[in-house]
């Protein structure tokens, strides 16, 4: 499949000036999904709707989206709908991008998801450094209030509710959903142990669906266009649009959308502009945030979705695809994010919390050429100790990383034991 | 410090929209840094009375999230990424850069309280790195031209 020629969905707006106004949404169609889903659908036939397109959840996990809503209890009780804007995973953009250029779509979503899981007051977990972001989405529901789709009954269906943006304050842990729904009752961000799961104790302890931000800027697209001419989109069980953020040593870096599936090579070298510098050619990828397995250059024949990036032994996770050229040391880059991990380690888990402060020593010992050869082994042995020990995925989420690095460019670590310096040659890019 | 009248309006205007108040702890301490710059201990004791949560409580808070400072900062926070993507793209040598021309390591304030300098860890702007965030604002595609230019244009 080649993307060639594809019109953006979720990004159609994103090139006009004025793409964050209502009058610009509503120019391009805005709002008549919502006006269909309130006045001509029952909450349910909502939910069926995004279940029949397959929607896979774009946070991280790729959990259909229609399955988790169809998880929380029917009925009027009080009931949550929480939208992850907290965009912290590193390489990843693209939230970020959909609300400043298009905060009407992903109201828009949220509504129609509100009204879909019976939600009459819905939180958006804003990434505290995102203040201008915020301030964009606070004036589309201000702008959106005012045209009668914020607040009580809504476009005149009886439908209420309410929408509250709420400013986190720094922690890439609060992005994991429990953790987020801790912070957001005003404490530390510690994940919960599951089950029970938010869709039975949530938010204040009632029933919750957290929704990641792209995830929900499809929801607008399944109702309006409905859900067979969705899932035609991409490719089966890995349907739709999908918002790729591409960084490191490209031409054009950025954020790109076409269906799920492009070849990562297509992506990188037609859409991206290819590698950076003509002498330095591509050594490896990650294809999915840094959470997710290492794609050395010789395995990047991949499809840019769930299914065959698992199947290629990593993951399409956040979809942030960053880009190195051989002048990278794979030990320094691994480095480089075990400290991020151990800095983001909330600490309830010993694997957790100590692992990833035995990572950094450990890789800084390689890098200063003070490492011997137990300590490959003993990184091998760290991740197999911490991988499903934990209360919630980040420690998964570094395990993995460390143990694919360690394995791909084993002989690269070697050298850094044997020679006591780096086998990559550096060639910074100039700045 | 007290609040002032119109940051303890927001306070209040921020504990209602919540049907826990807790939930506005967060905004209470967000609100209080951004009337004078940092949260100290007596504004940590203030947050907590207002909110009928033990000091205890509040200070795990402040201390969990790295947007809270208990220090003065400079007028402007320089917070430079240096997560995998900006680290392939320079901002080691930006960091260097900046350590130099300002004559401060990373988590220091220049002595004219002008500038202080700290790391972050990604700021969700990896398409445009290097970058770094200045008070509120990102600032992106970052040279050392660019640098020395920015930091020209701020008093
Ligand atoms: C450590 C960690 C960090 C996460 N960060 C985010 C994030 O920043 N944004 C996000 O949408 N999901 C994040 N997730 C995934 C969420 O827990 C959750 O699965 C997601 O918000 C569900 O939305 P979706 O079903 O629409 O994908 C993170 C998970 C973990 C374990
Ligand atoms: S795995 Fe790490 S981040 Fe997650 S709960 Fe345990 S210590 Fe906290
Ligand atoms: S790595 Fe610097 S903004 Fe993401």
């Amino acid at each position: 499949m080649s993307a060639n020629g594809y019109q953006p969905l979720l990004l159609k707006n994103a090139h006009r000036p004025d793409s964050a106004t209502l009058a610009a949404y509503r120019e391009s169609g805005g709002y008549r999904a919502l006006e269909r889903a309130l006045k001509e659908m029952t909450p349910e036939q909502v939910v069926e709707e995004v279940k029949a397109s397959g929607l896979r959840g774009r946070g991280g996990a790729g959990f259909p989206t229609g399955m988790k809503w169809s998880f929380m209890p029917k009925g009027s009780g009080e009931k949550y709908l929480v939208l992850n804007a907290d965009e912290s995973e590193p390489g990843t953009f693209k939230d970020r991008l959909l609300m400043e250029e298009d905060p009407h779509l992903v109201l828009e979503g949220f509504l129609i998801g509100c009204y879909a899981v019976g939600c009459r007051h819905g939180f958006i977990y804003m990434r505290g450094e995102f203040v201008r972001p915020t301030r964009i989405l606070l004036k589309a529901v201000e702008e959106a209030r005012a045209a009668g789709m914020v607040g009580k009954n809504i476009l005149g269906t009886g439908f209420d509710c309410e929408i509250t943006l709420y400013r986190g304050a720094g922690a890439y842990i609060c992005g994991e959903e429990t953790a987020l729904l801790e912070s957001l009752e005003g404490k530390r961000g510690m994940p919960r142990l599951k089950p029970p799961f938010p869709a039975q104790v949530g938010l204040y302890g009632k029933p919750t669906s957290v929704n990641n931000v792209e995830t929900i800027a499809n929801i607008p697209l399944i109702v309006e266009m409905g859900p067979s001419w969705y899932a035609n989109l991409g490719r089966p069980k890995n349907t739709g649009p999908k918002l790729y953020c591409v960084s490191g040593h490209v031409r054009r870096p950025g954020v790109y959308e076409f269906p799920l599936g492009i070849p990562l090579k297509e992506l990188l070298f037609e859409h991206a502009g290819g590698m950076l510098r003509e002498d330095r050619p591509l050594k490896a990828v990650i294809p999915g945030g840094s959470s997710v397995p290492i794609l050395p250059a010789a395995q990047c024949d991949v499809l840019m979705d769930f299914d065959s990036l698992a199947a290629a032994g990593t993951m399409l996770g956040s979809a942030g695809v960053i880009v190195m050229d051989d002048s990278v040391c794979i030990v320094e880059a691994l480095l480089n994010l075990a400290r991020f991990y151990a800095h983001e380690s909330c600490g309830q888990c010993t694997p957790c919390r100590e692992g990833t402060g035995w990572y950094v020593q450990i890789l800084e010992r390689l890098e200063r050429g003070e490492g011997n050869s137990s300590d490959l082994d003993l990184l091998l042995d760290l991740s197999d100790r911490i991988q499903g020990n934990t209360i919630c995925p980040l420690g998964d989420a570094v395990a993995m990383p460390v143990r694919s690095y360690v394995t791909a460019f084993r002989d690269e670590f070697q050298h850094h034991v044997t020679h006591k310096k780096c086998l990559a040659k550096p060639a910074p890019v100039p700045v | 410090m007290i609040p002032s009248r119109e940051t303890q309006e927001k306070i209040d205007a921020a504990v209602r929209e919540y049907p826990h108040a807790r939930s506005a702890l967060l905004a209470v301490l967000h609100l209080i840094q951004s009337e004078r710059g940092y949260i100290a201990p007596e504004d940590q004791a203030w947050a907590a009375t207002r909110m009928g949560l033990p000091p205890a409580e509040v200070a795990g808070v402040v201390s969990f999230y790295t947007l809270f400072r208990t220090k003065p900062p400079g007028r402007h926070h320089l917070q430079v990424c240096r997560t995998l993507s900006c680290q392939i793209r320079g901002c080691r040598e930006l960091l260097s850069y900046l350590e130099e021309k300002l004559g401060i390591k990373q988590g220091q304030v220049t002595t004219d309280g002008r500038f202080s300098l700290v790391t972050v860890e990604c700021l969700g702007s990896c398409g445009t790195a290097p970058m770094m965030q200045v008070n509120d604002d990102y600032h992106e595609n970052l040279t050392r031209e660019r640098l020395d230019v920015l930091l020209d244009s701020m008093k």
